[in-house]
């Protein structure tokens, strides 16, 4: 448990990047080329199988790499944890002024932060500290 | 199982990911809190390896002295040692730093037990060696997950949702003088529908629960045994399929941990015949260690109001009652 040990990578590694740029560039020239066959730009005889085969091989690449790129941004998306932002209630004790703001380290319940910036009279205290998570998967097992 | 090796393997990164996380969070937040003339890493890795060993009960008599020892020893010296490694900090933030330094000593801990299990099934290539942690995996990630929160939560001093019934209690005593009692713990007489209300807490803002079982003893032998009803609230976990922050009430001690402070009130219960009651505020394992939810924020109200209800029903006017808030009081005041 030293400092230099190995951290798990916080991004996309190299390797797999050059491997998606490859093959997506490779799948373009064959879509390219297949292109130009199919549309006589290119004559390369009467046998157009070939041609079929480069279309065929393009649209794969082009599928296999964007499902790897986007599968790899997923698991990067997943290994971070969501956080939802903390939010404390500023209240005057007497009057009706209320404020909600982001949670400040040092803030707690029942703190008194100085007076009422409405009445100038009462005390300002911090009455409620809470997050607010919004549920996704709420009704997806009505039971 | 290739695919359970695969599927370990894959939780067994996040896991590192996660807890490398946590470690990172309590360097930083030593150094930001403590001002340590030296780098704290070292002392911060030392403390993550600590482990304690728990009483022998082979002969089960007096095992609860026992692991109530070892367990002061433990806080006695984690609390030092925090002490040592932030020397700048006040009582609020030694007491922040040893949870946030707890929490990321649990993530190191569940790390480890996965990759062990992970390790033996690539080495023994035995399907039941995996096959036991890829079974109860998904509940070790939501407690790995948890963790993670809550370290967040300890490190910048936010209440979590263990602290419902230290919230309900410090919504009661607010506003009356307050005493200290016990280990950690304050303790607040209120006129209370018509009764005296002795309303008990771990002592906060600082992330603390504090001994409530000595607590309420005090009170108890305080006043001669004359109680007429203990009411105890507390977080406790949901079922899946219960709504979050539901109130529910019942009887008994409504207290966790390692089962001293129940074990101790129990037997001050018994000895002067006081009738128990608990209000418990439902959330699972994640929402009780991490900050608190608007819907447990809003609980609390209605488990004032439960308590309320009680005291009116079960008690007569003139009675003298005791209500304890059970929980961490990281971030509520009272």
């Amino acid at each position: 448990m030293s400092g230099n040990q190995d951290q798990p990578p916080t991004r996309i590694a190299w390797s797999v990047v050059l491997i998606v740029f490859l093959t997506l560039a490779l799948s373009l020239v064959a879509l390219i080329f297949s292109a130009s066959v199919l549309s006589g730009f290119i004559n390369i005889g009467s046998d157009l199988t070939s041609a079929y085969f480069l279309l065929a091989l393009g649209i794969l690449g082009i599928a296999i790499s964007g499902y790897v790129a986007v599968e790899a941004r997923r698991r990067m998306v997943k290994m971070k944890t969501a956080v939802s932002p903390v939010m404390t209630t500023e209240q005057c004790v007497k009057c009706d002024y209320k404020k909600v703001r982001e949670f400040q380290q040092g803030d707690y319940i029942f703190k008194e932060i100085g007076s009422c910036p409405k009445c100038k009279v009462n005390t300002l205290m911090i009455t409620a500290i809470y997050k607010e998570v919004k549920e996704k998967e709420k009704d997806r097992y009505p039971v | 199982m290739y695919v359970m090796l695969n599927e370990v393997g894959g939780s067994l990164f996040r896991l590192k990911y996660i807890k490398e996380e946590g470690r990172k969070i309590a360097i930083e937040t030593v150094k930001e809190i403590g001002k340590p003339q030296a780098d704290p890493t070292d002392k911060i890795d030392r403390f993550l390896e600590y482990f304690t060993i728990g009483p022998q009960s082979l002969d089960p008599a007096g095992v609860v002295w026992k692991l109530e020892h070892i367990l002061d020893v433990r806080d006695t010296r984690l609390k030092d040692e925090v002490k040592l490694m932030a020397p700048a900090s006040n009582e609020t933030q030694v007491n922040n730093l040893e949870n946030t330094l707890e929490a990321a000593s649990a993530l190191n801990f569940i790390y480890k037990v996965v990759r062990h299990y992970y390790l033996l099934g690539k080495k023994t290539k035995n399907l039941y060696v995996i096959m036991q942690i890829q079974m109860i995996l998904p509940l070790v990630m939501r407690e790995a997950e948890a963790y993670a929160s809550a370290l967040k939560a300890f490190a910048y001093g936010q209440p979590i949702g263990d602290g419902a019934g230290a919230l309900v209690a410090a919504k009661i005593m607010h506003g009356y003088e307050v005493r200290k009692i016990e280990k950690d713990c304050v303790v607040a007489t209120v006129p209370y529908e018509g009764r005296t209300a002795f309303i008990i807490k771990a002592e906060g803002p600082g992330g603390n629960v504090g001994k409530p079982g000595d607590a309420v003893k005090s009170i108890i032998e305080e006043n001669g045994g004359k109680i007429g009803m203990v009411i105890m609230i507390d977080a406790a976990l949901k079922l899946e399929g219960e709504e979050l922050g539901e109130v529910a009430e019942g009887v008994g001690p409504a207290i966790g941990g390692p089962g001293v402070d129940q074990y101790k009130i129990e037997d001050e219960l018994v000895k002067y015949n006081i009738p128990i009651n608990a209000v418990v505020i439902k959330e699972d394992v994640g929402d009780a260690v991490s900050p608190l939810r608007k819907e447990e924020f809003e609980a609390a109200d209605r488990a004032l109001e439960r308590v309320k209800q009680l005291v009116v029903e079960k008690t007569k006017e003139g009675d003298k009652v005791i209500i304890a808030g059970i929980g961490n009081t990281i971030g509520i005041g009272q």
